[in-house]
């Protein structure tokens, strides 16, 4: 990689850091938000000067289709609504991340095969990417539903709920170490279908008043994979920004969670205890 | 230093940069601030361009452009849901102050 496209990246991430603490206070928020913004339009402008890509352009009409419709639907929706909105572009890049990594599978079970060797902790960060960002992308979806009012936003809980949650979570360890221990593309592609059941199962007991936080929590999981990812590509900007997301998310959620008085374990499992989860 | 454990700094520094930064965050704009950093993490299409552009399976590429497309609308989206929440903010911050 050379030099300035180093550099180029590390200006970004100092952007995402600016971003992140205009958007902390009420009179920077919005210019906090524009410096985020082109960081991210410059960031994901570097590789197309350093890199001999295919399919440019099929990939700049993707690029097209894809910002239109985000820019669209974000212009459109209700004030009301936005929360959702909040949850679907979540899910969506979760799910971006989750088949980014599932690529970069393909890659390093090419390059296990022809060198010999990959490292078990890069395969590890691979199978995190797929499993966590497809629970991110199923349990953003289910939000979604639940505030759209497409279905209940009750908790929703069956007998067999934790049983069937703990043995999707004992799938994904066992189907990680798999991937660890001898990386295959269809090891992946369950690894992500389990994931998408751990997510929709992670989300169905919240409550609708409680849903707000789950979106933070899931928001906080993509930034994990995006910057899992990063360290699967090597990529210093999306290792940076994945892990800024990931660590003031998660703050984020617990600062949410205690202004309501609760704590995040007790939204997330109180339905299943028997308690209720609407606060 | 081996390149695993420079991108292991990388990331346990930006952890605390990532808490540190946001900590003093007033209550009106956690939502906003959720939204922003939602937006944020649609950089993962930096790395969609890049895993798109390196391939020449048919199944691969296709798979990638669907990637494109999720992260395009998650980082557009994201950036301009934000500003429109905002935007409310600033409209109605003169009737009703901020507590910190």
């Amino acid at each position: 990689m050379p030099v300035w496209v180093q550099v180029a990246y590390l200006v970004c991430a100092v952007g995402f850091i600016l971003a992140l603490k205009g958007l902390s206070g009420p009179r920077t928020a919005r210019t906090g938000n524009l410096i985020g913004a082109v960081a991210a339009v410059v960031g994901c402008a570097i590789p197309f000067f350093y890199l001999d890509l295919h399919h440019v352009p099929l990939i700049l009409a993707a690029i097209v289709v894809g910002a239109a419709g985000g820019f669209v639907g974000a212009r459109r929706v209700q004030m009301t609504q936005m929360p959702q909105m909040v949850a679907l572009f979540n899910g969506v890049g979760g799910g971006a991340a989750a088949l980014v990594a599932l690529l970069e599978l393909r890659e390093l079970v090419a390059a296990d095969e022809f060198a010999g060797s990959v490292p078990w902790f890069t395969l590890l960060a691979t199978a995190f990417t797929i499993l966590v960002g497809s629970v991110s992308f199923a349990g953003s979806v289910i939000t979604f539903l639940k505030l759209q009012e497409l279905m209940t936003s009750r908790p929703v809980v069956f007998p067999g709920l934790p049983v069937v949650f703990g043995l999707g979570l004992l799938a994904a360890v066992v189907l990680a170490v798999v991937t660890v221990v001898n990386p295959a593309e269809p090891v992946g592609v369950v690894l992500a279908l389990v994931g998408l059941l751990i997510g929709v199962l992670l989300v169905l007991p919240v409550g609708g008043a409680d849903v707000p936080i789950v979106i933070s929590l899931l928001n906080a999981f993509t930034g994990l994979t995006v910057a899992a990812g990063g360290y699967v590509l090597g990529n210093t900007l999306l290792l940076v920004a994945g892990t800024l997301v990931g660590a003031s998310g998660t703050f984020l959620t617990r600062l949410m969670a205690s202004a309501m008085g609760r704590s995040v374990a007790n939204i997330l499992f109180g339905a299943l205890k028997g308690g209720s989860t609407l606060g | 230093m081996n390149e695993s454990v420079t991108l292991l700094t990388i990331f346990v520094l930006s952890v605390f940069v990532g808490i540190e930064v946001i900590s003093k965050v007033s209550s009106t704009l956690h939502t906003p601030l959720m939204s922003g950093a939602n937006a944020i993490h649609g950089i993962i299409l930096l790395g969609a361009i890049i895993v798109t552009g390196s391939t020449d399976n048919a199944v691969a590429v296709v798979v990638g452009v669907v990637a494109i497309v999720l992260a395009a609308v998650n980082m557009v989206g994201g950036f301009v849901v934000t500003d429109r929440m905002l935007q409310m903010f600033t409209r109605k911050k003169p009737a009703k102050k901020v507590d910190a």
